[in-house]
C-alpha cells in the first residue's frame, strides 16, 4: 500500500516502513539502543529526504523507548537516579553539540563529519565489546563454574570525589563520571542525530561497572528525553518531523521493543553483548565503504533553504 | 479557370498561414491525498486552420511539462587522504522540479536548434550553464534527474492523426512538489515554431496532508509536542496491552 507523507513528500510503501519500525524496535528492546544508528540509513534506503529521516526518526525512538523502559520496569531493571545524573549531562552536551553542528553546516563538512563520526565511535566501540564479550564468553567457557564472581570491577572511575549511592546498580561512586558520560553522549546525539545509546550501553557497562541487566532499562529512559528534546528543537527549527512518517514507524517499533524486551531475557549478557557488538561493527563497516568507495555518481543535489 | 487558380492558392502555405493550437488536458488540478501514488495527465488538442490542410510536410507538435523551479546546491566530490569528501559546489539559482518533453517526432527532427534557443524546450537547453565550469554540475542535475524519473523525454510519443489531432500522456511521479505546473504545447513545421499555447495544472495537498502540512509550518512547537505525545501514547500503550496479554 503506497502512501504519500506530508513533510517527506515523497510516496512509500506502508508496510516497508511498520517493518523497519518494527526491526529497530526489536533491537531497541533487545539492547537498550535508541536505533537511530540504524533507522536514518534505512528512511535513507526507501528514498526519504535525510533531514526528515533523522528527525522522524528520533521521534519513533521515543516510542519505542517509551515503550521499552516499561517492560523492564516491571523486571525492576532502571535505575532512575542514575538515570537522571546522565540525562543532566546529557543536556549540557546537547546544547554544545547543537552549537558545534551549526558551525559545521556553515563550513558546509557536515556530512563527512558526521560519517566520520560514524565510523570511529561504532568501530572504537563496537570493537572494544566484540573482544571483551568474546574473552568472557571464552573464559566462561574454560573455567566453568569455578570462576570468582565480583559485582564489578574497581577501576580510576571509582576514586573520584562527590560520592553518590545508586541502589539500583548496586554503587557508591562519583557523580562526575556519569555526568561527563551523559554530556559526552549528549554533543554526540546532537551531532551524528542518534539517541546515544550504543555508546551509552558500553560506557555503563566498562567505565562505571554497571550490571548489565540494569544498564538496558536506564539507557532507554536516559534516551526517552534526549530524543524528545531533539524532536522538538527539529519541529521547531526546521519543520522536518513528518507526523505521518513516524506513526507508521512506531506502530511497528513499539511492538517491536516488546518482542526484543522479551527475546531479551532468555539470551545470556555475553551473547547480547556479542551481538550488539556484531551490529555496531556491520553499520561501521558500511559507512566506512561509502567514505573510501568510488561513488557511482560524484554529484549530489541539495535543496537550498529559500531565504 | 479564375476558380482552378483561386483553389490552388488556397492550397499552397501562406507565409504566416494561420495555423493554431487548440489544448485540453484531462485535469487541471492534482489533489495529493494520503493515496497519492502518482498519476496520469492526458494532454489532448487539435491544429486549428481557416484553411485546408497546406500539402507542405513536417508538422510537429512538442509538449513540455514543467514542475515549479527551486534554487538548489549541486556537491562534487572529490577524493582527498583516500576519503571522498564534498569539495566544489554551484549554486545554479532555481532549476525544475520536475521535467517532460513529449513530442510527435524525434526532438532533433521535430525542432531546429535556433528555435530550442528561443523557446528553451530540451532540457540541455533548461540547463545550460554560463561558462565551462558550471556545465558539469549541470549535466548532473539532468543526469540525476532522469535517473529519479523526475526528468523524461517521450519522443515519438504524441499521436498525430490526419496532422489535425493529437494527444499524449504524461505521468505525473508519486514525489510530487507542491506548485503550479505549466505545460507548453508547441506547434512545428519543418522545425520552426509556428505557435505556441500555455496551460497550467494545479498540484496542492490536500485533505490530511494539507492539514498536517500546514500545522508542521504554522504551530511548529505544537505540532512537535503532538508527535511526542503521539510516540509517548503509542509507546505506553504497547507496554499496556503486551502486559495485559501476559505471554
Amino acid at each position: 500500500m503506497q502512501l504519500y507523507l506530508p513533510i517527506a513528500e515523497v510516496a512509500v510503501n506502508a508496510y516497508a516502513l511498520i517493518g523497519i519500525g518494527g526491526l529497530v524496535g526489536f533491537l531497541s528492546g533487545l539492547f537498550g539502543v535508541g536505533g537511530g544508528f540504524l533507522i536514518t540509513p534505512l528512511l535513507f534506503m526507501i528514498g526519504v529526504p535525510p533531514g526528515v529521516a533523522v528527525a522522524t526518526g528520533a521521534n519513533q525512538v521515543v516510542a519505542s523507548s517509551i515503550s521499552g523502559v516499561l517492560a523492564q520496569l516491571k523486571r525492576k531493571a532502571v535505575d532512575f537516579r542514575m538515570g537522571a545524573v546522565l540525562l543532566a549531562g546529557g543536556l549540557i552536551g546537547s546544547a554544545i553539540g547543537i552549537w558545534v553542528f551549526a558551525r559545521l553546516t556553515a563550513i558546509g563538512q557536515v556530512d563527512l563529519f558526521v560519517q566520520l563520526a560514524y565510523v570511529l565511535f561504532l568501530g572504537v566501540v563496537g570493537a572494544m565489546m566484540m573482544q571483551e564479550s568474546l574473552r568472557a564468553l571464552w573464559r566462561a567457557r574454560r573455567a566453568g563454574a569455578a570462576q570468582i564472581r565480583r559485582a564489578h570491577v574497581h577501576t580510576w572511575v571509582h576514586g573520584m570525589p562527590l560520592k553518590m549511592k545508586f541502589r539500583a546498580s548496586g554503587l557508591y561512586i562519583s557523580v562526575i563520571p556519569p555526568l561527563a558520560i551523559g554530556a559526552f553522549v549528549g554533543f554526540l546525539s546532537a551531532v551524528m542525530g542518534v539517541g546515544g545509546g550504543f555508546i551509552m550501553v558500553p560506557a555503563m557497562i566498562y567505565l562505571l561497572g554497571m550490571p548489565t541487566k540494569v544498564v538496558i532499562g536506564t539507557s532507554l529512559f536516559q534516551i526517552i528525553f534526549t530524543t524528545a528534546f531533539t524532536t522538538v528543537m527539529h519541529a521547531v527549527s526546521s519543520q522536518s518531523v513528518d507526523i505521518m512518517l513516524a506513526l507508521l514507524l512506531i506502530l511497528g517499533g513499539v511492538v517491536g521493543a516488546q518482542f526484543g524486551a522479551r527475546f531479551g531475557v532468555r539470551l545470556k549478557a555475553e551473547q547480547l553483548r556479542i551481538l550488539l557488538a556484531g551490529m555496531v561493527l556491520l553499520v561501521c563497516f558500511k559507512v566506512a565503504l561509502d567514505l573510501v568507495l568510488t561513488p557511482a555518481e560524484l554529484y549530489s543535489i541539495a535543496p537550498m533553504a529559500l531565504p | 479557370m479564375k476558380r482552378l487558380i483561386l483553389a490552388l492558392l488556397l492550397l499552397l502555405p501562406l507565409p504566416g498561414a494561420a495555423e493554431e493550437i487548440v489544448a485540453g488536458l484531462s485535469q487541471s488540478s492534482v489533489s495529493i491525498t494520503a493515496d497519492y501514488a502518482g498519476s496520469e495527465i492526458l494532454i489532448y488538442g487539435a491544429v486549428k486552420r481557416e484553411a485546408p490542410i497546406a500539402p507542405g510536410r513536417g508538422l510537429r507538435v512538442i509538449i513540455t511539462v514543467e514542475g515549479p523551479r527551486l534554487p538548489i546546491v549541486v556537491r562534487r566530490k572529490e577524493r582527498s587522504w583516500g576519503i571522498w569528501m564534498n569539495d566544489d559546489r554551484l549554486r545554479p539559482g532555481p532549476v525544475p522540479s520536475f521535467y517532460a518533453v513529449a513530442s510527435s517526432a524525434p526532438l532533433d527532427v521535430a525542432l531546429l536548434p535556433e528555435e530550442d534557443l528561443r523557446h528553451a524546450i530540451t532540457l540541455p537547453r533548461i540547463l545550460r550553464g554560463e561558462d565551462n565550469t558550471a556545465q558539469p554540475f549541470l549535466d548532473a542535475v539532468e543526469r540525476i534527474g532522469r535517473a529519479e524519473g523526475r526528468y523524461f523525454v517521450q519522443e515519438n510519443s504524441i499521436a498525430l492523426t490526419e496532422e489535425t489531432l493529437f494527444r499524449t500522456d504524461v505521468g505525473l511521479p508519486s514525489d510530487l512538489t507542491e506548485g503550479n505546473y505549466t505545460v507548453r504545447l508547441f506547434l512545428t513545421r519543418e522545425g520552426r515554431v509556428i505557435d505556441e499555447v500555455k496551460r497550467t495544472i494545479w498540484v496542492r495537498k490536500a485533505g490530511l496532508e494539507r492539514f498536517l502540512y500546514e500545522a508542521a509550518h504554522q504551530w511548529p512547537l505544537l505540532y512537535g509536542l503532538a508527535s511526542l505525545m503521539l510516540a509517548g501514547l503509542a509507546g505506553w500503550g504497547a507496554a499496556a496491552l503486551f502486559a495485559r496479554l501476559r505471554w
